[in-house]
């Protein structure tokens, strides 16, 4: 179905907590420059998915996976791949906006300077272009230096999506970017993501399911572990195939 | 049954009561044309008042129901055809109306064995098993009998072409009437409408239930076939 080019795969994935099968032979293609939203029941497994994207439950005991994941054609959980780089490759914005107790300035090349980079004009340069990919340059060129925490939630999240543009990632993650915000936030981070997508990969997790109607190209359904529907959204929001993707969406599950 | 279950029975609900006032007046058309019943006529036009008042409000609990529900999937499409089925329906009813306006301008009732051999009245009872079954179908689909519904408009655009031939040789061996013919002619084209509304209707009806699209497709296979008839 896809048109572009395949940026992110999954092939028979199984994941585990434990004993606990959270991810059941998963086998799904993201296309490159477009935005896939997962949705389904609180539970059901999309925040797990998307974390074993760029490897973030690595830190979890007990936490493995089975089957492969291709970034590009490559396996990221290949012994070769250093963790760090594909964290560069695959950026993550979370539900609730996370940003430092620093500044502005330092938030948005928090990661650049992790890289090593000092160089201040570079930085500068760096922190204004992503600031003004997320629209939020107006707001905080004028105080740069203060606090990221004085910042409305919206603003912050909208930072926390600048910090994680800045180091150049190919893929972006958010899990549920809205669900904190106002609808005039939510506009905003949505209008973002629309225009993200010229130059980004973009996964997102949502429950609302307006969000994924309006946001994503492709969509893909989730429940209990399992991919159950995943296709074009358009046809997802008209005409499922599949009863349980037609009972969740129209709100009448269980 | 769930909040949004009930606010999609009640529209339903209304498109039933409304489909029942439209099958009436054009049942009633029938019989006023074939009585000269002017009183029946005068009932029908009145009734499209009726009518008109229940198009808006349908369209009004629509409009809501998108509002406050943001519907998807085959909620989406329900209300997507009803929208639809609504237009056809009042349309229907404005034809029946406009049918009992011309019985009002004519001097009696028109000649049986001319509505039989114009084969208006073949029309007339072909269109009224089609509007019972696709009601029938929006609320107990089936889809065999939807496409045999689509399969009967077929038959009245057929009656439809040949008409012309048949009225014209009429008014040649009747110059006296050739208004009769004339206004047989605008019943017959009027009948023919009422079939493309009830396919109408029916096609959204298939959409609702099996999200497939079957309007305007194999236009090309139907000029080759409209070529073949010829
Ligand atoms: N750290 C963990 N240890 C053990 N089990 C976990 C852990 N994190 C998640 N799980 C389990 O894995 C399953 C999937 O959880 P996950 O967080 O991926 O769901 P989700 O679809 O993101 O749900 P939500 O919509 O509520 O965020 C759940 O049954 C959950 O209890
Ligand atoms: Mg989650």
């Amino acid at each position: 179905m896809a048109k572009n080019n395949i940026k992110l795969e999954a092939k028979n994935l199984n994941a585990y907590y434990g004993d606990f099968k959270a991810l059941k032979d998963i086998t799904i293609s993201m296309e490159e420059k477009a935005v896939t939203a997962f949705i389904g029941p609180s539970g059901c497994g999309k925040s797990t998915f998307l974390r074993t994207l760029n490897r973030m439950n690595d830190y979890i005991d007990g936490f493995r996976t089975e089957g492969d994941i291709l970034l590009d054609g490559k396996d990221i959980y290949d012994k070769n791949i250093r963790v760090d780089e594909l964290r560069k490759e695959v950026g993550m914005v979370f539900q609730k906006p996370n940003p430092f107790p620093k500044t502005i300035f330092e938030n948005v090349v928090y990661g650049l300077k992790i890289q090593g980079i000092k160089n201040k004009a570079h930085l500068e340069e760096a922190a204004e272009k992503s600031l003004r990919q997320t629209a939020l340059w107006e707001e905080v060129k004028d105080k740069m230096h203060k606090s990221a925490l004085a910042l409305s939630g919206g603003q912050q999240q909208r930072l926390c999506i600048a910090r994680a543009l800045a180091i150049s990632p190919s893929v972006i993650l958010m899990d549920e970017p809205t669900s904190a915000l106002d609808p005039i936030s939510t506009a905003k981070i949505e209008e973002l993501i629309y225009e993200l997508k010229n130059d980004y990969t973009i996964v997102i997790v949502t429950h609302n399911m307006q969000q994924a109607g309006r946001v994503s190209d492709n969509t893909a359904f989730f429940y209990m572990g399992e991919l159950i529907e995943f296709g074009k959204t358009k046809t997802i929001f008209t005409s499922p195939s599949n009863d349980r993707t037609q009972n969740y969406i129209t709100g009448r599950f269980g | 049954m769930s909040h949004i279950d009930k606010e999609l029975k009640q529209i339903q609900e209304k498109l039933l009561e409304m489909w029942d006032l439209v099958e009436y007046q054009l049942i009633s058309s029938r019989e006023a044309l074939l009585h000269h019943d002017l009183v029946l006529a005068e009932r029908v036009v009145k009734l499209g008042k009726k009518v008109n008042r229940y198009d808006t409000k349908i369209d009004r609990q629509c409009e809501n129901f998108f509002a406050l529900f943001t519907p998807v999937a085959v909620d989406l499409r329900q209300i997507l055809a009803t929208i639809k089925i609504n237009a056809n329906l009042e349309r229907i009813g404005d034809t029946a109306e406009g049918i009992c306006r011309i019985v009002k301008k004519l001097n009696g009732p028109l000649s049986e064995p001319l509505a039989q051999e114009s084969r208006l009245l073949e029309m007339y009872d072909i269109t009224l098993v089609m509007l019972a079954d696709a009601r029938k179908v929006l609320t107990n689909y089936d889809a065999d009998t939807a496409h045999a519904i689509l399969k009967q408009d077929k038959v009245i655009n057929k009656i439809y072409r040949k008409s012309d031939k048949t009225l014209v040789d009429f008014m040649h061996q009747n110059p006296a009437n050739v208004a009769t013919g004339l206004q047989l002619y605008t019943l017959i084209k009027k009948m023919e409408r009422v079939g493309d509304q009830i396919t109408n209707i029916t096609e959204e009806i298939i959409f609702y239930h099996d999200a497939k699209m079957i309007k305007h497709r194999s236009d090309k296979k139907k000029k080759n076939r409209n070529k073949d008839d010829n």
